[in-house]
């Protein structure tokens, strides 16, 4: 690992910036970190080192030429495989998907290109970014770079360790139930959901259109706001995207950096978000971060939304409804594979076959599920009845912020869990996603920052933050506050804290598995 | 195909009452398309209008034409509609390989425009108004082209080839309540309604309208119920049939006929109707069953979370309603009373869809019985040869300027025919033709003396019987004379030159 | 329309046929058997949403509501012929070539 991995996205962007370092030289630092630890993590499907070289030259010779470029010009970002790009395949972590090349580049991706951001992979997922630990990817997981054992989080399990094991300093993530910010908890992390519409989603392989929102990953709530500025803004291919004149978040981040800025803030904790199950360094680091807000003079209010106890149930009607509609399009015919059955069959028969063998089996279950939602005789039931408790948790939402400014909760009631613990089990996914899905159900915008690690295993902690609807300039301003807290709380930034990660380790740790 | 027993037509109407529904699929014709900025063009190469929306490739999104919401605001009041306050899209779920998203994008609660009513006019001079129960937007699929097997068919073939050009095109669908009470008069009122609309779409400007290229596609809903049982309601109706894609208004009036004569056969056999989707066929005159309507028929129906709610201004509404075009039930009862046709005459050129080619050309001073004797006579029997429509061929001003060179005395009938046919064939206007093809009636006295001394002398026995006065017997000598002119002659002058001739050549 | 409860929900084994039917997948009887209880596990859990809401209660299927969202009757983003087929298993003649629709029987 050379110094260059280890610099925050705007002290690179600086170098770059002043000549001192060259793209190239930036992006050769982090296709090499990647080449020496991503056999082991597993966080890149797909990269293309010439491909990333020529494009980081071209923007030094843009910038030896004297071009105004954008702040963050030169910066090797990860790509999650759910958009689509050019230059790589996009397979969404799907066998249906394997080898597809997009004709165009997702919005979120395009903006990147053209802020001069040079794009150095696509990240690990699960399939169709269905899933909380990027085990149900078809290419195999992501590991945690904590912990080689442990899930990284997920759908987003793959941006988020890229970002964590240095391989990149920014990354795209796309948050749906919180696969953005549950990995971001995971693996040490900052990532942002962005208000519903903030970001285009022109480009993303769609799982839950009405809950999918693509956002910004990295190791810092700058860095993540430097992103957020890039992909943010209104997009004419996408129309729920929203038409706002956004503030710059990177200004809020930078105006929030001196923690006296927390003075007055109102800050919310949600009983409901208390889940069962919390672990006890998660409740303990979350109680602490708490009293450190207190101590600059936030307030802290115990806020009672009564229907975020329905929020996972209709989180997993919505969403396979949704996703089974979606996904219908991965048919055989004009993309993808195609698996035949004995004797040629019928274009049914051919669709059926392909889908049984290019869908993995939490895919197949949230299909099958979704079909059932919609199904007549039960959409009113089911479908319609959680359409209704949408409204009701937004009401939940809209009362707790005629209280409060922001609302905070644990990312995730559990740290990094053990490479298949969950197996076999969804409900037990499902229901750790349960402080993460309201945000998405009533549309809002949240981030995910480290506040240390659990006293039990050692492994990263998570704070979630949510603002009402078109306020993520809060989140970053109150994050980059409570970041800076932790910070001199511990001494060095908690991503310096991150545990070396090189060929070495990596060979122990192998051994250390197969000892056991 | 065994030939479907059919039940007398009147005898069947003595027996039940029919009530039709039909759906028309109005496809709009704004330059792209519903959701995508693909080309919305007829006839290209396979493949080549296409945008990612249209193959729903992945990360594709739908965007609303704005064109298609005021085209189809405009239909919704053309025909006596409500326009919604709000109004929403919805995926409508099923696999076809003709989708490329497996989801058709269409309204379902909360149509555009609903509850309206359309006035048509028989031939009779009925009048019927034909309620809407809504006109929804919804997008075209794409087309598959079955290979093997025979002649196109899906039945038989080895494989399937699609092209979705056609896939994302703007429909417009309007469906009409049950109509009821058209007794002996439903086929031509199903037939009729659907000319109406294609009048209504026509001079609205918002689609082409070409039943032949499936512009405009029908679905008729035909079922009966028997006689006496009148006190039980309107809502008490027969199981029906929907026969799909009937594609002209012969062919709707025809099948809702056969359906009529074939239930009636059915039900007073003691058999009951099947609920299904029947396919019309031309070359036979008959329908056969499709697939039978099955829970296969879930399609899932949920809001489009990929596209905004309308809520079209009641200012835009107004404006739209302010240029609505005359309807096109007052407009024919106006022409017909201006033009002066047989009632017979005038309904030949609403099937042939010539009201406004007609129109445009009395516009332009021919006179009503000239330019309806044109258009229904040699361009029509052209195109039908050629199999186009016959406003693709020629316009109304050039048949003026054919009809103002008869008038001219410059051509006769015969020669303008000639004209024409150039004229199709893209050889220039009329005059140049007929100056290239020397078509001009020959006024020269001088050729013509020649031509008809020429016949006489050839024909001494004819010379005979016209000086004894058998003036009739001119006849032969005027033929041969015409013939030998290759019709550019005026035969009311060649006639008078044989009859002076004659007598001259006595002296 | 039905209006079933927790209670009243029951999968059985041909329920999941008929929906991966509906759904083009064709399941293995093993993951029929554990779909079926997966689905069942996982509906008495999802039930729920039907508590708390009543016919007052608005649907949500926007979250962030904005209406009236068009574009331009303008060509756009059109794909040349060669990237539509680009990513096609199998084309003749320029388009997306498919097995037959119909079975032998039909």
């Amino acid at each position: 690992m050379t110094e260059l991995t280890q610099l925050t996205a705007a002290d690179l962007a600086a170098k770059l910036a002043s000549g001192e370092v060259s793209s190239e030289e930036a992006t050769r630092s982090h296709l090499d970190r990647i080449a020496e630890v991503d056999g082991a993590l597993n966080a890149f499907l797909a990269t293309d080192r010439e491909a990333s070289l020529a494009a980081a030259r071209a923007i030094d010779a843009r910038r030896a030429e004297g071009a105004e470029l954008g702040e963050l010009a030169g910066v090797p970002i990860a790509i999650k495989d759910v958009l689509v790009t050019t230059d790589m395949p996009s397979t969404s972590g799907s066998k249906i998907l394997e080898g597809y090349r997009s004709p165009f580049d997702a919005t979120a991706v395009a903006r990147v290109r053209d802020a001069g951001l040079v794009s150095i992979g696509k990240t690990n997922m699960d399939e169709f970014a269905m899933g909380s630990s990027t085990e149900n990817s078809a290419y195999g997981p992501t590991l945690n770079p904590w912990r080689l054992d442990r899930v990284p989080g997920g759908s987003g399990g793959g941006s988020a360790a890229a970002v964590g094991a240095f391989e990149a300093p920014l990354a795209l993530g796309s948050d749906t139930g919180g696969s953005i910010r549950q990995p971001a908890a995971l693996t040490g992390t900052v990532g942002v959901k962005p208000t519903y519409g903030g970001v285009s989603r022109y480009g993303a392989i769609a799982l839950a259109s009405s809950l999918d929102q693509i956002g910004p990953c990295a190791r810092t709530v700058l860095d993540t706001a430097l992103l957020h500025d890039v992909i943010a803004g209104h997009d004419h291919h996408d129309s729920t995207s929203l038409d706002h004149a956004w503030p710059s978040m990177a200004g809020a981040a930078r105006g929030g950096s001196d923690p006296a800025s927390l003075h007055g803030l109102r800050v919310g904790v949600v009983k409901q978000l208390m889940v069962d199950g919390l672990q006890t360094g998660v409740a303990e680091r979350f109680e602490q971060a708490l009293a450190l807000l207190t101590e600059q003079g936030a307030e802290i209010v115990e806020i009672d939304a009564p229907h975020f106890e329905y929020a996972v149930a209709a989180y997993y009607l919505i969403l396979p409804a949704e996703a089974s509609s979606n996904l219908a399009k991965y048919d055989s015919v004009r993309f993808g594979l195609r698996v035949a059955p004995e004797g040629g069959g019928t274009v049914e028969s051919v669709m059926s076959e392909t889908r049984a063998a290019g869908f993995g089996p939490e895919v197949k279950r949230r299909i099958i599920l979704g079909t059932y939602a919609l199904s007549a005789g039960y959409y009113d039931a089911y479908y319609g009845s959680a359409q209704q408790v949408r409204t009701l948790i937004q009401r939940d939402f809209a009362a707790a912020f005629e209280q409060v400014d922001v609302i905070a909760s644990p990312t995730a009631p559990t740290t990094a869990w053990a490479l298949g613990a969950h197996a076999g089990d969804p409900l037990r996914d499902y229901l750790n996603d349960a402080t993460t899905i309201p945000a998405n159900l009533a549309g809002l915008p949240g981030m995910s920052l480290p506040i240390g690690t659990a006293s039990e295993d050692g492994m990263p902690v998570g704070l979630q933050l949510m603002a009402p609807a078109f306020e993520e300039a809060r989140l970053y301003r109150a994050g980059s506050a409570i970041e800076q807290l932790i910070t001199d709380r511990d001494g060095s930034p908690f991503w310096a804290q991150a545990p070396a990660l090189d060929a070495a380790s990596i060979a122990s740790a192998s051994t250390g598995k197969a000892a056991n | 195909m065994a030939k479907t027993k059919l039940m007398d037509f009147d005898r069947a109407l003595e027996l039940f009452e029919p009530v039709i529904g039909l759906e028309v699929h109005v496809e709009l014709n704004t330059k792209t398309k519903m959701f995508s900025p693909a080309p919305n063009v007829f006839g290209s190469e396979p493949n080549t209008n296409l945008a990612p929306v249209c193959l729903g490739l992945p990360g594709s999104l739908p965007v609303l034409n704005h064109e298609a919401v005021r085209y189809s605001i405009s239909l919704g009041l053309a025909l006596g509609c409500e326009i919604a306050e709000v109004s929403g899209f919805a995926r409508k779920n099923y696999f076809y390989p003709d989708m490329g998203k497996n989801y058709q994008i269409s309204q379902y609660d909360d149509p555009i425009a609903h509850d309206g009513s359309v006035e048509i006019e028989l031939a009779s001079g009925r009048v019927v108004h034909v309620p809407i129960e809504r006109a929804h937007m919804e997008e075209d699929a794409g087309k598959l082209n079955h290979v093997g097997g025979s002649t196109g068919r899906i039945q038989g073939a080895e494989y399937s080839l699609v092209d979705y050009n056609r896939a994302g095109v703007p429909l417009v669908e309007i469906v009409t309540r049950p109509i009821f009470g058209g007794e002996a008069d439903t086929p031509e009122i199903a037939a009729t309604y659907v000319s109406t609309i294609r009048d209504i779409v026509t001079a609205l400007g918002i689609s082409d309208a070409r039943m032949e290229r499936g512009n405009l596609r029908c679905d008729a809903n035909v079922s009966l119920r028997p006689r006496g049982n009148e006190d039980a309601g309107m809502t008490v109706l027969g199981t029906r049939t929907e026969t799909k894609n009937v594609n002209s208004l012969r062919s709707i009036e025809r099948a809702v006929r056969f359906e009529i004569q074939r239930q009636a056969q059915i039900l007073s056999d003691g058999g009951s109707i099947t609920q299904e989707t029947r396919h019309w066929h031309e070359d036979t005159g008959e329908t056969s069953p499709g697939r039978p309507k099955s829970d296969a028929d879930d399609y899932r129906y949920f809001p489009e979370p990929d596209l905004a709610p309308l809520t079209p201004s009641r200012d835009l509404v107004e404006e739209l309603r302010a240029q609505l075009p005359e309807h096109p039930t007052l407009r024919r009862r106006r022409l017909r009373e201006s033009w002066q046709f047989s009632a017979l005459e005038f309904q030949d050129l609403v099937n042939a869809g010539l009201l406004a080619t007609i129109e445009a050309t009395i516009a332009t001073g021919v006179p009503p019985q000239t330019a309806r004797k044109w258009w229904t006579g040699e361009i029509a029997r052209i195109s039908n040869e050629r199999g186009a429509v016959s406003s693709d061929l020629i316009t109304p001003e050039q048949v003026a300027s054919v009809v103002e060179l008869i008038d001219a005395g410059t051509l006769n009938d015969k020669l303008a025919r000639q004209v024409i046919a150039g004229i199709i064939d893209g050889e220039g206007t009329a005059t140049e033709i007929v100056e290239a093809r020397g078509l001009a009636i020959v006024s020269d006295d001088g050729a013509l003396i020649e031509a008809v001394d020429a016949a006489l002398a050839e024909q001494p026995d004819v010379l005979a019987k016209i000086r004894d006065g058998k003036v009739q017997a001119a006849g032969a000598i005027i033929g041969a004379v015409m013939k030998a002119m290759r019709g550019s002659a005026d035969a009311a002058r060649v006639r008078e030159l044989v009859l002076e001739r004659a007598g001259q050549a006595g002296e | 329309m039905p209006e079933p409860s927790a209670a009243s929900t029951e999968i059985t084994a041909s329920t999941v046929e008929h929906l991966a039917g509906l759904a083009r997948i064709a399941l293995t009887p093993d993951e029929i058997t554990s779909l079926t209880s997966d689905l069942d596990s996982i509906l008495t859990n999802v039930a729920k949403v039907g508590e708390v809401t009543n016919a007052d209660v608005p649907a949500t299927s926007h979250p962030i509501p904005i209406n009236n969202v068009t574009r331009p009757d303008v060509v756009a983003d059109v794909l040349t012929r060669e990237e539509a087929l680009a990513n096609a298993p199998e084309v003749t003649d320029g388009m997306f070539r498919v097995s037959s629709i119909l079975g032998e029987e039909q």
